[in-house]
C-alpha cells in the first residue's frame, strides 16, 4: 500500500520523498479509509485516503459516490466550511481504484470525550451555535456548482423507511405509530431545495479545544429539505446521555437556530421536530438493519447483533417525542 | 425438569469471569469486542430473569386492547396493522400506556443505562 501511495503522491506533491505509516482506519461496506504521512523536506503532511476498491461490494443506493464526495468537499472548503482540503482525486494510473486523498485534520470525534473531557470545556458552550452557522453555509452552497446528487423529499424518505421496516417482517407498534405521525405531519416540500449533508452528527465532526475543525463523511449528501440536517443533529441517539442538551449533548436548539439564522435563513421549529422524529425512526430502522446483516452475513458480528438491540432506544425516544408523559 | 444452576446463573458466572479475570488482560480492538460480548451476556441474563413476566403482562394488555386472544407475535402484528391503518392511535384509550409499558420493559432488558429510560423510570406513568 505504501509503495502505491508513494508513487501516486510523487505525481502531484512536489518535493514529496515518500509515504510512511499507512494504516487502515475503518471498514465500511463499500469504502476503505487509510491514514498515512507524506514525507517532505518542509515537514511531513498528514493525509487520508478514502477509496472504494473494485469488487468491494456495490455502493449503497443512498451513497453520493466518492467522486461526488470529493467535489462536495472542495466546494465546501472553498466556501469556508471547516472541511479537510482535498489534495488529489485518484486517477486510473494511480492504480488505487476510485477515491481521493485529503489532508488529515487532527482532533477528536469520540462523543464521550467531546462531551466530558476538560480539554473541550471551552468549546462546548459555543458548539451548537457554530454548528448552526456551518449548516447554513453548507445549505448556502450554490446548487449549480454541485455534482449530480440524489433528490430526497420528506414523503420519499417516509416511503423508503417504511419499505425497509416492512422488509424486516417484525412488528413494531411504536415504529408504526411514528410512521403514521410522519405521514400526518408531512410538511411538504421546503421553500428552497438545498444541499443536505445527510449525516451531520457526532463521529463526522472533528472537534478541537477551540471548536469545530472539520465536517467529514459527505457520503449521504443529497438535495432536499435543509431542515433535515437540523433535525438529525438533534436526534437523542447523538446526545450520549446528555439528554437535556438536544444538539449533540452540548447545546440547546435555540443556539443552533440562532447560529443558523445569522445567515438570513429562517427556522421553523415544527419542521425541525418533524425531521427529528424522522431521524429517530431512521436510526431505529438502521439498528434493525444491523440485526439483519448480523443474521445473514458470514462475519456473525456480536457488535452488529447488539446494535440490533438498540432499536428499543429509539422507541422510547419516539414515545418521548410523540406521547410524552407528565413531567416528574 | 432440567437441573440447577439455571441458565441465568450460568451466564452471569461466565460474564463475571470474562469481566473480572479476562478483560483486564486484553487490549485493542479485541478489548472492545470483548466488552460488547460481555454486554450481550448481561443482556441475555436480564432477559432470562425479566421477559417471562413482562411478556405475560404485555399479552394480557394486548388482548384487552384488541379484544381477542392470541400469541404475543400475532397480537403485536395485529396491533401494528391497526396502527398502520389508522384504526387505533394515541387517542385510543390504553394505547399510549401500553406502548410505554412495553417499551420500558424492553429497555429494562436491552439498555437499562440508557438516559431516556432512567429519566422515565423516575416518573409516575400516566
Amino acid at each position: 500500500m505504501e509503495a502505491l501511495l508513494a508513487r501516486c503522491v510523487a505525481a502531484w506533491c512536489s518535493g514529496a520523498t515518500g509515504v510512511v505509516g499507512a494504516v487502515r482506519l475503518s471498514g465500511g461496506a463499500s469504502q476503505e479509509t487509510w491514514s498515512f504521512d507524506i514525507t517532505h523536506p518542509a515537514g511531513n503532511i498528514g493525509a487520508i485516503l478514502r477509496r472504494a476498491p473494485t469488487g468491494y461490494g456495490a455502493a449503497p443506493a443512498r451513497a453520493a459516490g466518492l467522486d461526488a464526495e470529493a467535489v462536495l468537499m472542495q466546494r465546501a472548503h472553498a466556501a469556508g466550511v471547516p472541511s479537510p482540503r482535498v489534495l488529489h482525486v485518484l486517477k486510473p494510473q494511480d492504480q488505487l481504484d476510485i477515491g481521493f486523498i485529503m489532508e488529515r485534520v487532527e482532533g477528536e470525534t469520540i462523543p464521550r470525550k467531546i462531551l466530558r473531557d476538560d480539554r473541550y470545556a471551552q468549546a462546548r458552550p459555543h458548539l451548537a451555535r457554530q454548528l448552526g452557522e456551518v449548516l447554513a453555509a453548507i445549505h448556502g452552497l450554490a446548487p449549480a456548482e454541485l455534482p449530480e446528487l440524489r433528490r430526497m423529499t420528506a414523503t420519499g424518505e417516509i416511503a423508503e423507511l417504511e419499505r425497509d421496516y416492512r422488509s424486516f417482517d417484525w412488528p413494531r407498534p411504536v415504529f408504526e405509530l411514528a410512521m403514521r405521525w410522519l405521514r400526518d405531519h408531512d410538511p411538504g416540500p421546503p421553500e428552497q431545495l438545498t444541499l443536505v449533508h445527510g449525516d451531520f452528527r457526532h463521529g463526522n465532526l472533528i472537534i478541537g479545544p477551540e471548536g469545530l475543525r472539520a465536517v467529514l463523511d459527505w457520503e449521504l449528501a443529497h438535495i432536499g429539505d435543509p431542515v433535515e440536517d437540523l433535525g438529525w443533529v438533534c436526534v437523542n441517539s447523538w446526545r450520549f446521555g446528555e439528554i437535556d442538551k438536544p444538539v449533540g449533548g452540548f447545546g440547546a436548539r435555540e443556539e443552533l437556530f440562532a447560529g443558523y439564522e445569522k445567515a438570513g435563513r429562517r427556522v421553523d421549529p415544527a419542521r425541525v421536530k418533524f425531521w427529528e422524529v424522522m431521524g429517530t425512526l431512521r436510526w431505529g430502522v438502521m439498528c434493525c438493519g444491523m440485526m439483519q446483516r448480523f443474521r445473514t452475513s458470514p462475519e456473525h458480528s456480536v457488535e452488529r447483533a447488539m446494535i440490533g438491540r438498540r432499536a428499543s432506544e429509539t422507541e422510547i425516544d419516539l414515545l418521548r417525542l410523540l406521547a410524552p408523559r407528565g413531567r416528574a | 425438569m432440567q437441573d440447577e444452576p439455571t441458565p441465568e446463573e450460568l451466564i452471569r458466572a461466565v460474564a463475571d469471569f470474562l469481566r473480572n479475570d479476562i478483560a483486564p488482560g486484553i487490549s485493542g480492538h479485541n478489548a472492545f469486542k470483548l466488552r460488547v460480548s460481555i454486554n450481550a451476556l448481561d443482556l441475555v441474563a436480564r432477559q432470562l430473569s425479566l421477559a417471562q413476566a413482562s411478556d405475560a403482562a404485555e399479552t394480557a394488555r394486548l388482548e384487552e386492547l384488541l379484544g381477542r386472544k392470541g400469541s404475543l407475535g400475532e397480537l403485536n402484528r395485529l396491533l401494528a396493522d391497526r396502527i398502520a391503518k389508522g384504526e387505533v392511535g394515541l387517542q385510543t384509550p390504553g394505547l399510549a400506556g401500553h406502548l410505554w409499558q412495553t417499551t420500558m420493559d424492553k429497555l429494562a432488558v436491552d439498555q437499562p443505562n440508557y438516559a431516556s429510560y432512567k429519566r422515565e423510570l423516575g416518573r409516575k406513568g400516566s
